[in-house]
């Protein structure tokens, strides 16, 4: 990919920029699609219908309407707000949740950055979003957002550790930690995906992965930072119009982000799972595409299925449960790698 | 130890039934109403919208009596004797020009008190509850089938009528009068005595 566009641009600032974009091109347009879609989902989970009347069929354009509807609202900055942090917040959380599609391979032909430390990269960047949440929860001056901010620092050491342990296993079995090289070492049936390798372990640390996932996006059951029925609405509690939009995008971004490392490293990302069967690299986007369009839609329905769990429920998942069962999956894996 | 194992189990178990329970939920008709296209169907009696059928009011003021927030407005005119204002559908024999008769449904509550007590049944509530309007003026309902310049005319012929009757009857009075002066006189005889 790159080396094509360097072809036809012949400047090296031009395609790096473009590459740089690309993942936006699908970002925007899912982001869209999946708040409508949740909305969709929850209504349908709750035998409602949801939005019906913007655009005709079955309200399509219902987060057009919003977002526009956001792009015209006051800016509104509390007058004992530290104004810098404040507006800076919303960046910070956006950020974070694009610079991790820098190391998504989306096709065999297209990634960002094929760095030799991919994953590693992920993990550490998509961090960077607790900051911009405690910045955004702190410069509000409220004490709900500030609760907010603290429940989302508090929860980020529980959960980031099971997570890394559980990508910790598949990066055994694979020996590297780039993205692209996890991907071609999975070609073939989907029985060469990692989820179906060293039965059950793999299969146990995606499930750890998956929920360590949903605590990292502050999704149902773990939207602790922002709780609406006890924080009003958590960090987010200040923020209007753009800003608010830009929390809610980062959100969308980031639970794609998760969706799609989760598929990179235990569906096989961008391979067909039918062998060479529509392979290549342009189906190649449309399989790493719907496998992490299924894994959100997984995240929706466990959003409308389960109920928020406490903050001491949470510590007590992540530490008590998810990590011991992630230890165990990486010395399985490491005991069978040795056999 | 082993309860922590059933806990877990326990805990994957549920969150695997509640996610059959949602997604079976998925398929379930919803049960909104989509209003403006699909109606739903009214009880029997529900009070709406009053109407009033003027062809049958005979003017008789009797919901406007009843109603307890005084939303309804009748002003009546007598008729002629030589006037046929014809019959309502019950029968009745109408004998007074309704030139007034103001709903203000802004005020209205719907309690439905005027439709009890009318004679002749013209006054209802239908089933017709979407009448919100941009201007609150447009609240006053005018139920009067007659024109302004009929109302006028009407208005005119019975004062007419009215100056005519006064007349007569002055007339009748001055006629009276010297027939009965002679009585309303003491007896002559008393005051000379």
């Amino acid at each position: 990919m790159e080396q094509l566009l360097r072809n036809i641009f012949d400047n090296n600032i031009f395609v790096f920029t473009v590459t740089a974009i690309l993942p936006l091109i699908w970002i925007v347009p899912y982001a869209l699609v999946a708040i409508w879609l949740e909305r969709k989902i929850s209504a349908h989970m709750q035998d409602r219908l949801g939005p019906m009347r913007t655009g005709g069929w079955h309200g399509w354009s219902q987060t057009i309407a919003d977002m526009l509807k956001l792009l015209q609202k006051e800016d509104i900055v509390p007058a004992a707000a530290d104004k810098i942090l404040f507006n800076l917040a919303p960046y910070i959380i956006f950020i974070a949740a694009y610079a991790a599609y820098a190391a998504i391979p989306f096709s065999s032909a297209y990634i960002g950055a094929d760095i030799n430390v991919g994953i590693f990269y992920i993990i550490a960047v998509t961090s960077l979003a607790v900051v911009g949440i405690l910045m955004g929860g702190w410069a509000s001056n409220n004490k709900w957002s500030l609760f907010g901010a603290m429940r989302a620092a508090a929860q980020i050491v529980s959960y980031e550790i099971p997570s890394v342990l559980a990508v910790l296993a598949v990066v055994m079995i694979a020996g590297t930690l780039s993205l692209q090289e996890i991907n071609n070492l999975q070609t073939g049936w989907f029985w060469n995906w990692y989820v179906f390798q060293k039965f059950p372990f793999i299969f146990v640390a995606f499930i750890i992965y998956f929920i360590a996932a949903l605590a990292e996006v502050n999704r149902v059951p773990f939207d602790i930072p922002e709780a609406e029925s006890e924080l009003v609405a958590g960090y987010v509690t200040e923020y209007s119009g753009m800003k608010f939009a830009m929390f809610m995008f980062a959100e969308f971004v980031n639970m794609f982000a998760v969706s799609a490392i989760a598929a990179t490293l235990f569906f096989g990302g961008w391979n067909s799972p039918f062998g060479d069967f529509l392979g290549g690299p342009i189906w190649g986007v449309f399989w790493f595409l719907s496998k992490g369009m299924v894994l959100v839609s997984i995240q929706m329905w466990l959003r409308w299925t389960l109920p928020r769990l406490r903050v001491d429920q949470l510590m007590y998942v992540s530490w008590k449960v998810l990590t011991p069962f992630a230890f165990a999956c990486v010395i399985a894996v490491g005991l069978w790698m040795m056999l | 130890m082993r309860k922590y194992f059933i806990d877990i189990y326990k805990s994957v178990w549920s969150v695997l039934i509640g996610m059959k329970i949602t997604f079976g939920h998925l398929f379930v008709p919803a049960v909104t109403i989509q209003y403006p296209d699909v109606k739903p169907k009214l009880p029997e009696r529900a009070r709406n919208r009053l109407y009033v059928n003027m062809d049958d009011c005979i003017g008789c003021l009797q919901c406007e009596m009843a109603c307890p927030v005084n939303c309804i407005e009748i002003a009546t005119v007598k008729s002629l004797p030589t006037d046929d204002l014809g019959t309502t559908s019950t029968g009745q024999k109408k004998k007074l020009w309704v030139t007034k008769f103001d709903i203000d449904i802004a005020k209205c509550c719907f309690c439905g008190l005027c439709v009890y007590p009318c004679p002749t049944e013209c006054i209802k509530m239908t089933e017709v509850y979407e009448f919100s309007e941009y201007d609150r003026n447009n609240f006053l309902y005018n139920f009067v089938t007659l024109t302004k310049e009929e109302i006028e005319n009407v208005k005119a012929k019975a004062a007419e009528y009215e100056k005519e009757q006064a007349a007569k009857k002055a007339a009748a009075a001055a006629q009276a009068k010297p027939a009965t002066a002679p009585t309303q006189q003491p007896p002559p005889t008393a005051q000379q005595s």
